[in-house]
């Protein structure tokens, strides 16, 4: 079978620079990915908790503030092979597009993996977007 | 008027496989009795032959179109229409025991509340629910059973058999004495399986109940569903060499070729194993291998699941009757969807729109303050009809949202309130293989036309004459003879097909 390949993407009002802060930050992401409960982070060690109890360690492949891209791989047995992607890409000042892409083998576990990606995106653009006050609190 | 309604539902079992519907192997006399008491609908048909589309229909009393969910995978949203809303709202206590699958289950980031309750998190009337406990196949995931067997027989755990393979597929391993996939022999004691959890847990709650009290609980039993991993002390009820090959199995190779080489592309090209369409059977199995003493195990096996649920649907009736409340409740007992159990050579479920997967179980035995004359309907009906029949149980006017109607008590109401029509829909895209149908079931003929996909150009489709071929056997889509029917049948489908809802909802799990 082929890997699994999924991609999610959203537009973002706000500027690219702005979202890549959050987004890029490997130390942050459990604060826009619903479901992961806990992060430690070790050089390019980022082990994360989900909510339904599984302990997932990552390494972190690519973390690029220029092409504002990060790409880390999950190194859980389970997977014969992991890819995920964050892109966050300029469209005007204000906008960015943001794409999350899953790759994996098992195939099915890109489905599974991607389902949270989608929704991470979701909050990421809801908290990018909220108001300041919001923002701040 | 007592409004107390008791709705079991099973998974994936076919018509069938009870015996007022003709069948054969599985003894089920308490169904046979509620049929003779009540309704039994002869052509019940989904609006989806997978999981959680149909439950959603269900529970919405909407098409796949409107309500969006369009396979397994994607979630039921949150604040979409529930009958067990309306019926809460009326002061009617609510529950839902056994298999929801609005949400989905392969969910590691606890996403959906379905698969958050068990740990504590407040039901909170969760589209419409008082009470949920939920359990799936097996004792996976982070649900009611799940917890139960941790807790109280984890050395128990083992003995089912592994839904999934180590790369998250439906697993293709065989078990039993031939080889045949999704089939195992699980030690578990008979009080310990699912079956029997869903009943105690049902009559539990109802004990939590006054008498006086309207309810509307939902027995939502996993089995038939493959796995095929009953109680291996229970095997001893059907010899499965005993058991006759369905009728719907052409033991002829080459005319059970044939015949599917004259239905669209992909069935030939799942039954080679060359397509895998869809996630809802072993992606790593052929079923060109399926051998006649594989679909008799599982024959056997799946009746006797469905014994299984018959007697426990008998324990809650008997609780009920010591109750003194059993004439009072209005019993529903039907399927989300069946199995293609053999018929053609295949097993299991997918874009395969024939009787096997959609002509359904489906009885209704009415409290006896409605007096109504027990009957037989032919009409077609769709489980799209079940939410608003709740709602007229309930006294209360079916809301605008619902799409169907509630059920005809005989054929005669059957014709006067228009029952002429059920439509069906299948819509797939995994890893970049598409197939889209679109069914309509009517005047004991059912025609599937394609819509673009992986294996279509949108050209093809099948046309069935049930009077003539009940079987399906013959597909009539390009016989110029039937062509008035088939344009007539296209005509009236695409006029009562409700307009998609667009953009498709995302799937965000395989299942």
């Amino acid at each position: 079978m082929t890997l699994g390949s999924i991609r999610h993407e959203i537009v973002i009002n706000r500027p690219a620079a702005d979202v890549w802060k959050l987004a890029g930050d490997p130390a942050r992401l459990h604060e826009w990915f619903p479901g992961i409960t806990g992060l430690t982070l070790d050089g390019n060690r980022r082990t994360i908790t989900v909510a339904g109890g599984l302990t997932m360690p990552e390494d972190i492949v690519i973390n690029d503030p220029s092409a504002r891209r990060f790409e880390y791989s999950i190194t859980l047995p389970i997977f014969t092979f992991h890819r995920g992607m964050i892109d966050v890409i300029e469209l005007d000042p204000d906008r960015c597009l943001v794409v999350y892409s899953t790759e994996a083998d098992p195939r099915t576990m890109a489905l599974v993996i991607s389902g949270g990606c989608y929704r991470a995106l979701q909050e990421l653009k809801r908290q990018m977007e909220a108001p300041i006050e919001e923002t701040v609190a | 008027m007592p409004r107390k309604i008791l709705f079991i539902t099973t998974d994936q079992q076919r018509y069938d496989t009870l015996g007022c519907n003709g069948g054969q192997v599985a003894r089920t006399p308490v169904a046979d009795q509620l049929a003779a008491e009540g309704i039994r609908y002869e052509r019940a048909v989904p609006q989806s032959v997978v999981c959680m589309p149909s439950r959603s229909t269900i529970i919405t009393g909407q098409h796949p179109s409107t309500h969006g969910v369009w396979m397994n995978g994607v979630p039921l949203a949150v604040d979409a229409p529930s009958v067990a809303q309306v019926l809460h709202d009326a002061g009617v206590k609510t529950a839902l025991i056994g298999k929801p699958h609005f949400e989905p289950f392969l969910d590691p980031f606890a996403a959906f509340a379905e698969n958050r309750f068990a740990d504590g998190e407040p039901v909170n009337g969760h589209r419409g629910f008082d009470h949920f406990e939920a359990a799936t196949h097996g004792v996976a995931g982070n649900l009611a059973y799940a917890r139960w067997m941790q807790k109280n027989h984890p050395e128990a755990m083992g003995g089912f058999y592994p839904v999934l393979d180590g790369a998250l597929e439906v697993n293709a391993m065989g078990g039993g004495e031939t080889g045949m996939p999704q089939l195992w022999t699980n030690p578990i004691p008979k009080e310990w399986y699912h079956t029997d959890w869903c009943a105690d847990r049902t009559i539990s709650w109802l004990d939590t109940l006054g008498n006086d009290d309207d309810f509307f609980c939902w027995l939502s039993f996993p089995d038939p569903h493959h796995p095929q991993d009953v109680p291996a002390s229970e095997l001893g009820r059907i010899n499965w060499r005993d058991v006759e090959l369905p009728a719907g199995y052409i033991a002829d190779q080459a005319r059970r070729e044939a015949v599917l080489d004259a239905k669209p592309a992909h069935w030939r090209a799942w039954y080679d194993g060359r397509l895998v369409s869809n996630y809802e059977a072993p992606a790593n199995w052929v079923p060109a291998t399926l051998t006649e003493d594989q679909i008799r195990e599982f024959t056997a096996y799946n009746a006797i699941a469905c014994e299984l649920i018959d007697e426990a649907i008998g324990r809650v009736i008997a609780h009920l009757e010591a109750r003194g409340i059993a004439d009072d409740v209005d019993i529903f007992f039907s399927t989300d969807h069946g199995d293609l159990g053999g018929d053609f050579g295949l097993a299991f479920k997918g874009p395969y729109h024939v009787d096997g997967l959609m002509r359904l179980p489906l009885i209704w035995r009415p409290a006896k303050h409605r007096a109504i004359t027990p009957a037989t309907v032919s009409a077609p009906v769709g489980l799209v009809d079940l939410a608003p029949t709740f709602c007229q149980v309930a006294g209360l006017p079916a809301p605008s949202w619902m799409e169907g109607s509630s059920l005809p008590v005989s054929d005669d109401d059957a014709a006067a309130r228009g029952f002429e029509r059920v439509l069906t829909e299948w819509d797939s895209n995994l890893f970049g293989v598409e197939v889209h149908l679109r069914t309509i079931t009517r005047d004991n003929w059912v025609c599937t036309t394609y819509l673009r996909g992986t294996t279509s150009d949108g050209t093809d489709g099948e046309l069935y004459n049930l009077a003539e071929d009940p079987l399906q056997q013959v597909n009539l889509w390009n016989d110029p003879s039937a062509a008035a029917m088939r344009s007539d049948l296209i005509d009236d489908l695409w006029a009562h097909q409700p307009v998609q809802q667009l953009p498709l909802a995302t799937l965000v799990a395989p299942v």
